[in-house]
């Protein structure tokens, strides 16, 4: 992985990790609840977040990783900074989305589901987005784009991939609202016990 | 009770018993494959359906609880065609590399294809590929021919307490996998085997270091001297056929002569001078106010669990080494100068019923003689294989006597490998050395069997001596919470890593279940009883290296040489 502190957190990500877990109580049944909670926070269960609950909550690494990839609510990447959902409805099917959809997963080189290593793009398959008539279809956020074929990808996403873009600064940044918006920002910060 | 038929028979079980119990009793037989008796049953691989007069589909024998007026049929033609596709369902997604596995032969699915009569391969798709995880000297993880019916993980959660294992995933991505997926050497793994042992294929296989020996052998400059564990005689008798319990101590020597070892020593030698060393710390901490209780070092699982979860009992720990690695220590030292051998041309090869020995053996401390003490650990399951490959039909060898000095050993070395021996050896001879009088009956019965946990005390001049003996982390875990808790004080506690001690170890020969641990027992405290020598301080050869060399337990050189220390590990995840 060429950066891998894009999917990495600070320790006063894991004070909040461990308010949570006072909130809900140390038990290991609510470790679901908490993830859940992690989950809508971070976008993704961070690696060091199932570590900390691992130590937290006293339930075995393994038994965790183990739930976060059963579930198909939780993931373990954040999603890209761009997210494309294409669409394999039936319609779109039947006009190729399946050849749009290999080349965008051999262009940003990620599987359906997952993330580009620089957090740049995340890739979904989805149902039917309501323009059959256009099919295929794919959206970039909230950009459509209709009659694809898939000599088109690469030109379409080279408009969204801007050059010498820190990612990691804006994951910082968009963390950094959505803890003042959820106000814990006023929480004196406390030292985390060594792990 | 509860009334049942099966297959028409009439049989009567106990309340909470499952249909395949019942069946048990009404001598009928169901093929299983992710059960095991002394695991959760889990009814995942659905190999023991049967058909129940009233349900609507086929239950699962090992996880249907059996129920009053039940009718269960267990051999019709439905039943036979349906348990066929579902085991050739788990082969369409196995390799098939039967002929290069080291469970050839020993394999549970091999074994079920073959009874079930699977002649081809009917259903072909896509295959999962993953990486061979080979990160530690100990195990070898081949999640390809992993069949998910999560033996090792309930052994790693349940019967060990650790929980290293994981199904991952879901669907046809499932795999079973340390967390995230990464290398076992990451893990708080204690490497003690004992999903090898619960693995019926060859998913999860100790690390084959049979080429080493073969090639330290073919070595004209190496002098290449083996020892062999206390455990490893009465199991190695299982792989040539022998019945379980056989102790085939002198077969093995002389197989061993046969592959070409130069000296053959006996691991039970050092286990003595462990309770020499282990015994004279116990008196010393008693008499000086040292940390108690003093917990043995034998089980290099144990250890490294001890190391990432217990930190806080490291100085609890007896810094004596195993006896394989003052075997070791003392053929690169002692024996190398006795014999005249220049110490660099020494291999020490050492058999153990272990794979968590390998881990030991390359532990960075374990250099104090200026020579890595042990140079190759293999398991009784790969010195059978040595055996095989050259060839020699043990049952068929006249016994022959271990090599001199380091080969003289009494009984109280050959129970080091049940749960309770070292503890019994260690009473046998701190109770005379302190007493000055012998133990009214040398078998000390309190601390034998396969109970968890066991407790006993004695009486060492005057104050009462509190031991405990735990098998298996899970108990120790439980042992040593107590203890935290205050709930409990001893003075003196023996952990095993594996169930049974020793003889249920990682590296023994595969199957071992409790009924396979208890004949093997037996015939550990027979080997004792024909011993003319039971304690280890009348060891003549014990006496004759504390005179010649050691001079006295816990001299300077002994602890230069036999003792060692132990280092925190991480309890999650190592960085």
């Amino acid at each position: 992985m060429p950066d891998k502190n894009i999917f990495d957190v600070s320790d006063e990500d894991l004070i909040w990790v461990e308010q949570q877990v006072e909130k809900h109580g140390k038990k290991k049944g609510e470790l679901i609840q908490i993830l859940r909670d992690v989950q809508e926070h971070f976008g993704f269960i961070p690696r060091k977040v199932q570590v900390r609950l691992s130590e937290l909550l006293n339930v075995t690494l393994s038994e965790i990783y183990s739930i976060v990839t059963f579930y198909a609510f939780f993931s373990l990447k954040p999603k890209g900074k761009y997210q494309i959902s294409c669409c394999k409805g039936t319609a779109c099917y039947v006009r190729g989305a399946e050849k749009i959809i290999e080349k965008l997963s051999q262009y940003l080189k990620i599987q359906p589901g997952d993330t580009t290593d620089d957090g740049l793009f995340s890739l979904d398959v989805i149902r039917c987005l309501g323009a059959c008539g256009l099919g295929p279809v794919m959206m970039i956020n909230d950009d459509v784009y209709a009659r694809l074929k898939p000599e088109d990808i690469t030109e379409i996403i080279s408009r969204y991939e801007p050059p010498f873009r820190d990612y990691s600064e804006v994951m910082r940044q968009q963390r950094e609202e959505a803890r003042t918006k959820e106000k814990f920002a006023a929480e004196p910060s406390r030292r985390l016990a060594p792990i | 009770m509860l009334n049942l038929k099966i297959n028409g028979v009439d049989v009567q079980v106990e309340e909470g018993s499952t249909i395949l119990d019942a069946a048990k009793k009404a001598g009928v037989y169901i093929p299983t494959l992710c059960h095991r008796e002394d695991l959760k049953a889990m009814g995942v691989c659905r190999l023991c359906v049967v058909e129940v007069k009233g349900a609507k589909t086929l239950q699962a024998s090992c996880v249907t609880p059996a129920a009053e007026g039940m009718e269960v049929r267990t051999n019709t033609p439905f039943i036979r065609k349906a348990r066929k596709t579902i085991l050739e369902l788990i082969l369409s997604n196995h390799p098939m590399e039967c002929p290069t596995c080291l469970r050839n032969g020993n394999c549970e699915l091999q074994k079920l294809s073959s009874q079930l009569n699977i002649t081809e391969m009917p259903f072909e798709g896509e295959r999962s590929r993953y990486e061979k995880d080979e990160t530690t000297p100990a195990i070898v993880r081949d999640p390809n021919k992993c069949i998910l019916c999560r033996r090792c993980v309930n052994v790693c959660n349940d019967i060990q307490g650790i929980g290293i294992l994981e199904p991952h995933h879901r669907g046809f991505k499932t795999s079973i996998d340390p967390s995230f997926c990464e290398g076992l050497y990451r893990m708080p793994c204690s490497q003690c085997g004992q999903c090898v042992m619960a693995c019926p294929t060859g998913a999860l296989t100790e690390r084959d270091d049979t080429e080493k020996v073969f090639e330290a052998l073919a070595d004209p400059n190496k002098f290449v001297v083996v020892q062999t564990a206390p455990a490893v005689r009465v199991a190695l008798g299982e792989a040539f056929g022998l019945e379980p319990g056989s102790i085939v101590t002198g077969q093995m020597v002389a197989a061993l002569r046969r592959l070409g070892f130069d000296r053959v020593f006996d691991t039970d030698f050092t286990a003595d001078l462990t309770i020499m060393e282990e015994g004279s710390e116990l008196i010393e901490r008693l008499e000086t106010g040292g940390k108690l209780p003093l917990i043995t070092s034998c089980s290099p699982g144990w250890i490294k669990f001890c190391e990432h979860f217990y930190p806080e009992f490291l100085d609890n720990l007896s810094t004596c080494k195993s006896p394989q690695q003052m075997m070791g220590a003392l053929i690169k030292t002692y024996y190398a100068a006795k014999a005249r051998l220049n110490p660099e041309n020494i291999v020490v090869v050492s058999v153990m019923p272990c794979t968590a020995k390998k881990f030991e053996a390359q532990r960075g401390e374990m250099v104090s003689s200026g020579y890595i003490d042990v140079d190759i650990a293999i398991t009784t399951r790969e010195l059978s294989r040595m055996i095989k490959e050259m060839g020699i039909d043990i049952s068929k060898l006249k016994p022959e006597e271990y090599d001199l000095p380091l080969g003289i050993s009494t009984g109280a070395g050959v129970i080091f490998g049940a749960t309770g021996g070292v503890m019994e050896a260690a009473i046998r001879t701190v109770y005379e050395l302190v007493n000055g009088k012998e133990l009214e009956d040398i078998n000390f019965t309190p601390v034998r069997g396969l109970d968890g946990i066991k407790e006993a005390e004695v009486s060492v001049n005057g104050t009462i001596l509190k031991a405990a003996v735990a098998h298996s982390l899970a108990n120790a875990r439980k042992l040593l919470e107590a203890v935290k808790a205050g709930q409990k004080t001893y003075h003196f506690i023996e952990v095993m890593a594996c169930p049974g001690g020793c003889l249920g170890g990682g590296g023994q020969i595969i199957p071992t279940d409790n009924d396979v641990r208890q004949k093997r027992m037996q015939a550990i405290y027979e080997a004792d009883k024909s011993m003319r020598l039971r304690k280890s301080h009348e060891n003549p050869a014990v006496q004759q290296l504390y005179k010649d060399f050691l001079i006295k337990p816990l001299s300077h050189r002994a602890h230069e040489l036999l003792h060692t220390d132990y280092t925190p590990r991480p309890r999650v995840l190592a960085r």
